[in-house]
């Protein structure tokens, strides 16, 4: 069935704020764009000047499917991404077992053709089991479809295991993704070293524990000529060490997650256990650095960092608790308002950030823009409507947010994947 | 007064009246334990449920006569870590609750853990220290020892010497201090301090003969040099090279300041043994107020509603 979305408002300098535009799509492609299409045999989807935006690409989603399926599976995060307007997620390596052989990223990606829902792309681990010893199966994983190589949130110590993997992944021009963390370091941290850890008592994760590895990450990517990717940058150092290595033409790029620009430690005060991700929370100080990379292109990506967990993982002690936040279906109405609506940056810039960069880092093609001749993924935004953000509405298992109650705008209406109206 | 709550967490949560209250009550105490007969009836019929899940000699004995004094009905179900394992806090929580408790005195090696309890019991939690945060307990009779013996906090200089970053003690009274009015320093190795203490309204110094200049109240921390320690300090010899509270060292203080110690103490590490033993060190006083302090702890509660429901 062939689609005419009708009367949409496109963000960019092809188009007016004030007109209004219809996207044809055929086959799952676009094919045409421009002001008052005839009408074909086609499904007619009126939008009455809502925004359409390309669909969204996540780069840093943990799926949980195999090994973890009561926290996620592919099911519940395909639903969850279609209604958090991301029409292609990736899947991070650190399941049980781990994406390590290319036997896992066959079935991930068979099992979520059968769900049939957002397109998944795997990511193949760096190490065997993520355990940052022996390098996994990369070139067969690589021909299995996986998009990129990464160890998770798991700390990768072995700073010649990565050079190697950075040298070995040239063979296919995949990124390598890394969570910056020192391990001596971060040592008995919780949460982000500052003023409110040292109030609550509880052990600080030093800003040091991410940049000392961003910098070592920096040096090797240097040294190799590896695609380097940061997920996520949360530190005002580990944004200034990627704006230098990117001035001396070294090639790396980073994300950053909705919640280390919206938040800040003092969202853990009372021992909020919802609020305790890794890398943790910063600082106001962190938070203005990100904004301005944000929109100066140091930070190239936004991406969700859904981590999901079980409500019983998150009611224990602080200590205790789990990391992790269930942010698919809250990643674009925080960035929406922290970023558009407060004008750090445009609609149109937001769109790079989560669509077209992504793209172009994980060399999808034909996805992360809306242009003639490009995938038809597609978002409708009511950009002018307020929502109260209740996690007991998300399709995610992981029905809880430190953002829980918080008022946003920027709402997705529609998602559609290949052509298809799928929420 | 506002201290209207049914638990005691810490001194962060204490107005500088709230304190205030809780020391005039204390001295009250003090006044019944002077007594032939130190049994009083404020808590009878009411329960007392002391769940440690650290070891504690002295804390707990303090808890327990403070209890029993005021007439509670006392169970002691100290859990090892092993237990902790097995079943969650929360849990534990409801169990003792469901039995009907009235007050939940806890002592837990994680930050906050009496405030997560204290959400689902009915029961009053008393946080007998948690983690590297606070304890009340222990804070609340040094203030009253300082108190007693300094009559004012206002303009006081108090040095806290030592391990800062393992001391929730001293957290709890640089809440308190500060509140009351008291200029507070510290003093230690720069590993064992927490930067970011300053702004609490603390001074930080790492020569310890220029923080207790002038000093009316001394207060030193316990040295444990345990795994964790041993990446923050060498040894406790080059502690005490630096840092022992001696009578060389006292001499930059005040002539009528005093020393005090949480304990247990190594002597000649934290303080030498010539001072302890000397009128200026006065340790005995602390353990004194100890029971007294606690029994004011419980009696507030149970004025509060706490140990009513």
């Amino acid at each position: 069935m062939n689609l005419l979305i009708q009367r949409a408002r496109l963000h960019g300098a092809a188009y007016t704020d004030e007109k209004r535009y219809d996207i044809r799509i055929a086959d799952g492609k676009i094919t045409e764009i421009g002001e008052n299409l005839q009408p074909q045999d086609e499904k007619l989807l009126p939008v009455d000047g809502k925004s359409v935006f390309p669909g969204l690409i996540d780069m840093h989603c943990n799926v949980c499917e195999p090994g973890y399926e009561h926290i996620e599976n592919i099911a519940s995060v395909s639903l969850s991404a279609l209604k958090g307007g991301f029409t292609s997620i990736t899947c991070e390596p650190n399941t049980k077992p781990a994406v390590d052989n290319k036997t896992v990223v066959e079935y991930i990606i068979s099992k979520s053709k059968a769900v049939g829902l957002v397109n998944i792309f795997p990511y193949g681990s760096i190490s065997m089991g993520c355990e940052g010893k022996d390098m996994a199966e990369i070139g067969e994983m690589y021909e299995a479809g996986i998009v990129g190589v990464s160890d998770g949130d798991k700390i990768l110590d072995n700073a010649a295991l990565l050079r190697n993997v950075m040298r070995y992944t040239k063979m296919f021009d995949l990124p390598v993704m890394t969570h910056c963390e020192d391990r001596a370091l971060s040592g008995q941290g919780m949460m982000h070293e500052g003023y409110t850890a040292a109030c609550l008592g509880i052990f600080g994760m030093p800003r040091e524990a991410e940049e000392v590895q961003v910098s070592r990450n920096i040096v090797l990517a240097e040294a190799t000529g590896a695609r380097l990717h940061i997920a996520p940058v949360s530190t005002r150092g580990a944004v200034r060490m990627v704006r230098d290595a990117k001035k001396r033409g070294i090639s790396v790029t980073c994300e950053t997650c909705p919640h280390y620009f919206a938040l800040t430690d003092e969202a853990v005060e009372g021992y909020q256990t919802l609020a305790k991700v890794n890398p943790p929370l910063r600082t106001k100080d962190d938070v203005q650095a990100l904004l301005e990379g944000i929109a100066d292109g140091t930070i190239d990506v936004i991406a969700s960092g859904h981590s999901p967990t079980t409500q019983t993982e998150k009611n224990h002690e602080f200590d205790k608790a789990a990391y992790g936040i269930s942010a698919l279906e809250t990643a674009f109405s925080i960035s929406y308002t922290h970023l558009v609506d407060s004008g750090v940056i445009s609609a149109e810039r937001l769109n790079v950030l989560m669509s077209k960069n992504p793209a172009e880092i994980l060399h999808f093609s034909k996805k992360g823009v809306l242009q003639v001749g490009y995938d038809a993924d597609l978002i409708v935004v009511d950009t002018e409507k307020t929502s109260i953000i209740d996690p007991s509405e998300f399709a995610s298992k992981a029905k809880f947010s430190p953002f829980a109650g918080k008022e946003v705008k920027g709402q997705i209406c529609t998602t559609i994947v290949g052509g298809s109206v799928l929420s | 007064m506002s201290l209207n709550r049914k638990d005691f967490f810490g001194l962060r949560d204490l107005t500088a009246d709230d304190i205030r209250y809780i020391l005039t009550t204390a001295e009250t105490m003090k006044y019944v334990l002077s007594q032939k007969s130190k049994k009083s009836p404020h808590l009878q019929g009411k329960s007392v449920i002391i769940l440690f899940y650290e070891k504690s000699a002295r804390a707990k004995l303090a808890y327990e006569l403070a209890a029993q004094h005021l007439s509670a009905n006392l169970v002691d179900m100290t859990n090892s870590a092993h237990d902790m394992e097995q079943e969650s806090l929360q849990d534990m929580g409801q169990l003792v609750d469901q039995m009907g408790a009235d007050f939940i005195i806890l002592r837990h090696p994680m930050a906050g853990a009496a405030r997560l309890l204290a959400k689902c019991v009915n029961a009053s939690v008393i946080n007998a220290g948690d983690g590297y945060n606070e304890n009340p307990g222990q804070s609340l009779l040094d203030l009253l020892t300082i108190k007693e013996r300094k009559g004012n906090f206002t303009g006081l200089k108090v040095v806290i010497v030592g391990d800062l970053l393992h001391s929730r003690v001293s957290k709890s009274n640089i809440w308190g201090l500060t509140k009351l009015g008291a200029e507070v320093c510290v003093a230690g190795p720069p590993t064992l301090l927490l930067p970011e203490m300053e702004k609490f309204g603390v001074r930080m110094y790492y020569d310890v003969k220029q923080a207790v200049q002038d000093a009316d109240v001394i207060l030193t921390t316990r040295m444990r040099l345990e795994t964790q320690n041993k990446m923050n300090l060498p040894s406790l010899d080059e502690y005490k090279r630096f840092f022992r509270i001696d009578e060389n060292l006292l001499q930059y203080a005040k002539k009528d300041a005093i020393v005090m110690h949480p304990g247990p103490i190594q002597r000649d590490i934290e303080i030498s043994s010539s001072v302890i033993d000397s009128p200026q060190c006065i340790i005995n006083d602390q353990i004194g107020n100890s029971v007294a302090v606690r029994m004011a702890m419980f009696y507030i509660l149970s004025q509060m509603g706490g140990g009513l429901l």
